[in-house]
């Protein structure tokens, strides 16, 4: 047992005071924080205004289609064929020609541009079209556009959950997001720790350590060892992460509040009357947020990151030992990384169904269910689910650790051999 | 057979070891005794499965039958601190350094921190290596990892050492030194098993050998005992003028002119006559400038034994 300890102690050392380690953990937080600043901006980006020529021949847009801050909209008085010459010369982004059409079957519409349009400028024309017809159709019916919008109503449904304890708020967004986090952190730590196994594995094999180390402790220990240490370096990398984006969350927070105090304090001084709405979201979204039972979360995030872990890990250690370097390894890392790659694409049916067989079966079977599970909880699973998944979990790694020591006993002394699936059930089935 | 003096103590026996590797035999009831102290030479062609004995006795790998035992006991993990092993596939942790590599290695042999620590020191200084404490192992020259390699077999004080091929990656040099501290080990006490396929360190270095062909032992004795079994009373004789003809009882295998008109001629008695007769007769004829028995050299005896295939 020392000796595993002894292992453990060097995988974890030689990994955390490596320089990459170290940046990464201190970048990482930052660098998801910038994935998710990134895309909330391209969504949000407005992009530049795009100036539009209209020539409407049937004289029902002239005038009438307002665009919004992206897209504006101008009538030149050419004719259709002068305006496609003169596109060229102007700045505009392109020429929408709207022939004498017939407003129960309008066709004939066509843009012009030197460039093709993005997928936003033709549907928001289209949207433009579609609406201005809409609305002269409805008049034709002698329906008032404003009333009918009017008679349009909004619905926000309150989901409250009926548990055992009492009945509780649910936010299906908040456990979206949080259960997508957790499923994805739990996915990347397998993969990108499992693939270190792996490497760590082929390096031992081929610096040509391993003889000299197993004459000293089991090839099981030293499986073990390194399984755990590297497992142990990742847990550290999460923590770090955790701990570095609550540090940035609060500083977010912080510097949030500061800045509703001074928007109250400006309306008081201005006296304005601004929707006070838009200010309480993020309050409220906290107040959702502790709908979570994060204790269960982190809980089982913790188990499901080493259960799921050590299940892995134990497979890439296997096909490590079984290879000579990199690009050998492959063939064999593929239906290792099928069933994880599988329980990403998974999680889009989760998340329509989070109770159904196929959320159920895939959040019990050990090579989905660490990322599965993740997903399901802020769902909340009834706990017998939750026990059974674990139960087959340890199981399941407790089977693959056996599995992969018997090929890992042999596989680390060959060198050159040519190893195929026949191969590796060869070794499975050889005496010690 | 393991050896029959009862008064040389077995610091390792091997009786009737199998192991099999699929269809393949590796070892075929291979028993063999190694006398404490000695330097014992494990020798065989590639693939006689001296490897495959060696990782049975290091507990690598377990026999599929026989039973080994160390100092009369059965292996077991105790035995792990006894034994130094430096395969011949030997390689370290690159990205470690040299000092962190080998207390390392010591502490999985199972030395507490500081008793590897004050050993280091006795070696460091020994091999004058002590600024090599904080480098990284990449840092170093093959030769100089070989070195290293070697500290971290002996580190622990191991009574049985096995050396597989341990001179190879060597300059002349440094293949001295190590050899200057295997005798010494080997003079402290320790047992030295030595695997090779260099004859000239066997000659030189060992006496007690086995040799293993086609996974099953073919020869085993002390270096001396082998070599006199293995004398063929064969003569080399060194004289003036060339021998015309020998007598009868004694025949000429080669005769060959060397520089100053002497002749060098091998001349094998058979039974019944003595070199006392054969000499008397040469100096009737020519002028005898020297005369030797020619004792077979262990490469010999080597290749006659894995070509001529089992004679015992």
């Amino acid at each position: 047992m020392n000796k595993i300890a002894l292992i453990i102690k060097r995988e974890y050392l030689s990994r955390v005071t490596k320089k990459s380690f170290i940046i990464m953990s201190l970048v990482g937080p930052m660098l998801f924080g910038m994935i998710f600043v990134v895309q909330f901006w391209l969504v949000s980006h407005e992009g530049e205004q795009k100036v539009i020529e209209i020539i409407d021949e049937s004289g029902y847009f002239h005038g009438n289609m307002e665009g919004t801050g992206t897209i504006s909209f101008i009538y030149p008085d050419d004719n259709l064929t002068r305006a496609k010459e003169e596109l060229k010369a102007n700045d505009s982004y392109g020429l929408l020609y709207i022939p004498d059409i017939d407003l129960n079957n309008p066709q004939g519409i066509t843009f012009f541009a030197e460039k093709n349009p993005s997928i936003e400028v033709q549907s928001s024309l289209e949207w433009f079209i579609k609406n201005r017809i809409e609305e002269i159709r409805l008049g034709n019916f002698g329906i008032d556009k404003q009333q009918l919008d009017e008679i349009k109503t909004n619905i926000n449904l309150n989901v409250i959950n009926i548990t055992d304890a009492g009945e509780k708020e649910g936010d299906v967004t908040i456990s979206l997001i949080v259960g997508y986090i957790a499923a994805f952190l739990i996915y990347l730590f397998i993969f990108l720790y499992g693939l270190q196994t792996l490497r760590g594995v082929i390096e031992e094999k081929t610096s040509k350590i391993v003889e000299i180390i197993i004459s000293s402790v089991r090839p099981f220990q030293l499986m073990m060892g390194k399984i755990i240490g590297i497992g142990a370096v990742g847990l550290t990398q999460f923590v770090i992460w955790a701990i570095l984006t609550i540090v940035i969350w609060q500083g977010a927070l912080t510097f949030y509040q500061v800045d509703i105090a001074e928007t109250k304090k400006m309306e008081l001084v201005e006296g304005m009357q601004t929707s006070l709405g838009e200010s309480r979201e993020m309050p409220e979204f906290l107040e959702k947020i502790n709908t979570i039972n994060f204790p269960l979360l982190i809980g089982a995030f913790l188990f499901y990151f080493i259960g799921g872990f050590l299940f892995y890990g134990a497979l890439f250690a296997a096909v490590g030992s079984a290879v000579d370097n990199d690009s050998d390894a492959q063939q064999f890392q593929l239906p290792i990384t099928l069933p994880l790659i599988l329980s990403i694409m998974l999680l889009s049916a989760i998340i329509r169904d989070p109770h159904g067989s196929l959320a159920f079966w895939s959040s019990i079977v050990p090579f989905t269910s660490p990322v599965v599970m993740m997903m399901r909880i802020p769902f909340d699973p009834p706990l017998w689910h939750i026990g059974l998944s674990m139960v087959c979990m340890i199981a399941g790694f407790i089977f693959t650790t056996w599995l992969a020591g018997r090929i890992y006993r042999i596989g680390i002394l060959m060198h050159g051999a040519k190893v195929n699936y026949k191969v590796l059930a060869r070794w499975f089935m050889m005496k010690n | 057979m393991p050896s029959p003096n009862p008064l040389i103590l077995n610091i390792l026996t091997a009786n009737n070891i199998h192991k099999s590797y699929g269809d393949f035999k590796a070892l075929n009831n291979v028993s063999l005794s190694i006398p404490e102290g000695s330097i014992f030479g494990l020798l065989g062609p590639n693939g006689a499965g001296k490897t495959t004995l060696i990782r049975i006795i290091t507990q690598i790998i377990a026999a599929d039958q026989g039973i080994v035992t160390i100092n009369g006991e059965p292996l077991s993990s105790s035995h792990i601190r006894e034994i130094g092993y430096l395969p011949e596939e030997r390689g370290l942790y690159k990205k470690m350094k040299v000092g962190d590599h080998l207390l390392y290695l010591a502490q999985l042999k199972g030395l507490s921190k500081s008793e590897a620590m004050d050993r280091l020191k006795v070696w460091f200084k020994r091999f004058e290596i002590a600024e090599w404490w904080g480098k990284k192992v990449e840092d170093l020259s093959k030769g100089m990892q070989q070195k290293v390699q070697f500290v971290g077999t002996v580190l622990h004080n191991p009574r049985l050492l096995i050396l597989d091929e341990p001179f190879s990656g060597f300059d002349p040099i440094n293949a001295n030194l190590i050899k200057d501290e295997i005798l010494q080990l080997a003079e402290d006490g320790s047992t030295i098993i030595f695997s090779t396929h260099r004859m000239d360190s066997v000659e030189e270095l060992c006496d007690h050998i086995v040799l293993l062909n086609k996974s099953e032992k073919i020869l085993e004795g002390s270096k001396k005992e082998i070599k006199q079994t293995y004398k063929t009373n064969t003569f080399e004789i060194c004289h003036k003028n060339p021998i015309e003809t020998v007598e009868p009882g004694f025949q000429l295998l080669a005769q060959q002119a060397i520089e100053d008109g002497l002749y060098k001629t091998s001349i094998q008695i058979e039974n019944g006559r003595g070199p006392n007769e054969l000499l008397k007769s040469l100096i009737n004829q020519v002028e005898v400038h020297s005369f030797m028995e020619k004792i077979p050299d262990m490469n010999e005896i080597f290749i006659s034994k894995v070509k001529g295939g089992h004679r015992e």
